[in-house]
């Protein structure tokens, strides 16, 4: 698959450059767009964690939004990655019945074209924080592990829910669906130290341990913890082992379905 | 290198009728069912491909022809490797492109300039590749002014410029083409098929499918011919066409419900030679038997001729020429006879023929096309009318300003 793929690696280019700029062409917000999702997570975790410091009668500090702004941006493009890419298939019909080259090229276009976004939300953050009281250590160096981990985990998702928004048409639905929900199965507005005994349950969902993690090594000058970013390694190496067998098994049955 | 550069052996193709489960909903009663599959050919499923072998050798021009549905498209897909064979094998050497879509991929946002760039990597060229020939592109559309606009707003004939331009500069080994001649205003077609031409002398293994029969035996030396997804006829073009135009010719029982039908068709020569293939200016003798299945009073037979493109050429009746309407009891029938003269310039020309009694404005059977003939010409004469032309003379003499 990684053979093929480097072949048509001008194709991939130009799919997730046509994205790209018709997004932002066209559009009032234009790089906005990409600090938009951000902002209104991050907004909406400050409110949350003002509700918590009220209730327990805490003064809120504005360290406390810090965690949530970092965690955002990876937040917002697992989300619109898995968004985008379930349907970069079926929403590209006409090619995938009319031209053979290798279909990965559309699921694996659509999460490059929000890893674009993220980086530019990553580039505001940066610019943000040296306005604000962030005290950066050593352990920063995990973050490009961590984002690599989340990565290799969207990019097999975004390969087997392609496939499957293909073959049945209301797996978009399940994914919108889950995936307005699980803000709150997912330590973006919280942390799970919060919960207590009760937090290794929360991160037992993959991207937990990487979004805490980003969120303590950016801002909290700790380590993420060995063991469960190995727990998110291990399933991010199984979504990249299964995902592009299963991709490519389906991949003949494409044009027929599509 | 081989000198085949396209071979099928044995391919099979099955496909599903009516609706496929689309939803996770519908998968479980599904595969419940496919538990209890038999092997072979289901209740719901036909072959749209029915052992199917052919060679096509290296630089060759090869044309498919068939009626709608009988399975070139697939075929054609089974080609570019879109739909994968049920079984058999197909084999490509070397890179192949197809022209089947013009302009697939094309952002309606996008600029011309962009669009090139995103067609031609989806055609399977590399940046790099459609930099070189960017010029030649534009150039080869007509575009140049028209770069930096979106294609939304360009016309539909400069969209399938641009389409064409872009596929046409693949450089592929072997080109499947579909059908994508016939785009853009009459110039640029003249343009589009001298293009193809210049590939096929380049050394390009061509792959032609169309309706168009004048170009198919223009363009090409072999043709294979497809019948309900089986090949029924694979040699030199000039015959597959013939083979194919003989098809056409059966007159049918027509459905129950009509009171009156055609029942045979069929065109020859004085001498009563039936033919496919006549010549410009060449007598024919058309035929129409119509049978009665219950009594009809005062009906006429309508003739008609279109060119490939099932344009109105011509047409006329038994009673626009004086004849009286016929009657008949059930079980009658009755054969007009026409003697046409083909005034028509070479090319393909579909025969019709209605039942119809005008003064109740009533038709009682189509049969357009009941028949398909080809003309040919030893004169260069084009267009659809044969005006039989002759030159008598080309006097040279010195113009009047000249001479002053």
């Amino acid at each position: 698959m990684l053979r093929t793929l480097r072949r048509h690696k001008d194709l991939l280019y130009m799919l997730s450059r046509r994205d790209i700029t018709v997004k932002y062409k066209q559009s009032v917000m234009g790089l906005l767009w990409a600090v938009l999702m951000p902002l209104l997570i991050t907004c909406a975790g400050v409110m949350v964690k003002l509700a918590l410091a009220s209730v327990s009668g805490r003064p809120a500090r504005i360290e406390d939004a810090l965690p949530v702004a970092v965690k955002s941006i990876p937040w917002a493009f697992f989300v619109a990655s898995l968004r985008f890419s379930t349907q970069s298939l079926s929403g590209n019909q006409n090619l995938v019945t009319k031209i053979a080259f290798p279909r990965a090229v559309f699921p694996l276009s659509a999460v490059a074209s929000q890893l674009f976004d993220f980086c530019v939300a990553s580039v505001v953050l940066v610019i943000a924080f040296a306005f604000a009281p962030v005290h950066l250590t050593v352990e920063i160096a995990w973050v490009p592990v961590l984002l690599g981990l989340l990565l290799a985990q969207v990019i097999g998702l975004a390969l087997l829910l392609s496939a499957a928004n293909l073959f049945f048409r209301d797996v978009k639905y399940l994914v919108e669906v889950f995936l307005t929900f699980a803000i709150f199965f997912t330590p973006v507005f919280y942390e799970v130290r919060t919960f207590g005994a009760r937090a290794q349950l929360l991160l037992l969902n993959p991207i937990a341990p990487l979004l805490e993690g980003l969120g303590d090594a950016v801002v909290g000058g700790r380590a993420p913890s060995l063991g469960w970013t190995l727990y998110s390694a291990a399933w991010a190496a199984l979504l990249l082992l299964v995902a592009p067998v299963m991709f490519q098994r389906l991949e003949p049955k494409f044009a027929e379905s599509a | 290198m081989t000198d085949i550069a396209l071979e099928a052996k044995s391919l099979y193709k099955k496909f599903r009728k009516g609706e496929h489960y689309t939803s996770l909903r519908d998968l479980i009663p599904a595969l419940a069912r496919r538990a209890v599959r038999r092997e072979g050919l289901g209740t719901d499923e036909f072959w749209a491909l029915k052992d199917v072998n052919f060679q096509v050798k290296r630089g060759e021009a090869f044309g498919i022809i068939g009626h709608n549905g009988a399975g070139k498209s697939t075929l054609l897909k089974h080609l570019c490797g879109i739909l994968a064979p049920t079984s058999g094998a197909l084999t490509v050497h070397g890179r192949l492109s197809a022209l089947i879509e013009v302009g697939a991929g094309f952002h309606l946002d996008l600029t011309g300039r962009d669009n090139i760039y995103l067609n031609g990597t989806i055609l399977g060229m590399t940046r790099a590749e459609i930099r070189r020939k960017f010029d030649a592109i534009v150039d080869f559309s007509e575009l140049e002014d028209f770069l930096d606009t979106p294609v939304k707003r360009y016309s539909s004939g400069m969209y399938a410029r641009l389409g064409f331009a872009v596929a046409a500069h693949v450089e592929p080994d072997v080109l499947v083409v579909d059908e994508v001649l016939s785009v853009g205003d009459f110039m640029f077609q003249r343009k589009s098929v001298e293009k193809m031409r210049e590939i096929m002398k380049g050394g390009t293994t061509v792959v032609f499918v169309s309706h168009n029969l004048r170009a198919v035996a223009d363009l090409c030396q072999r043709g294979m011919l497809l019948e309900h997804g089986t090949v029924t006829h694979i040699g030199p073009v000039s015959e597959t066409i013939k083979t194919y135009m003989e098809r056409g010719t059966n007159g049918s029982a027509g459905s129950e419900d009509q009171d009156a039908y055609v029942s045979r068709v069929s065109l020859h020569d004085e001498s009563g030679n039936g033919h496919v293939q006549f010549s410009a200016g060449q007598r024919v003798i058309a035929e129409v038997e119509v049978t009665a299945r219950r009594a009809v009073s005062r009906i006429a037979v309508v003739i008609e001729c279109r060119d490939e493109e099932m344009y109105d050429v011509f047409n006329t009746s038994t009673q626009r020429l004086g004849e009286k309407p016929v009657d008949l009891a059930a079980g009658e029938s009755f054969v007009a006879r026409f003697a046409l003269t083909l005034h028509l310039a070479p090319g393909t020309y579909h025969f019709g023929v209605y039942v119809y009694r005008y003064d109740v404005q009533k038709n009682y059977d189509t049969r357009v096309p009941a028949c398909t003939f080809y003309v040919r010409s030893d004169t260069d004469v084009r267009g659809v009318a044969n005006l039989l032309p002759e030159v008598l003379g080309q006097d040279v003499s010195a113009s009047s300003e000249a001479r002053l």
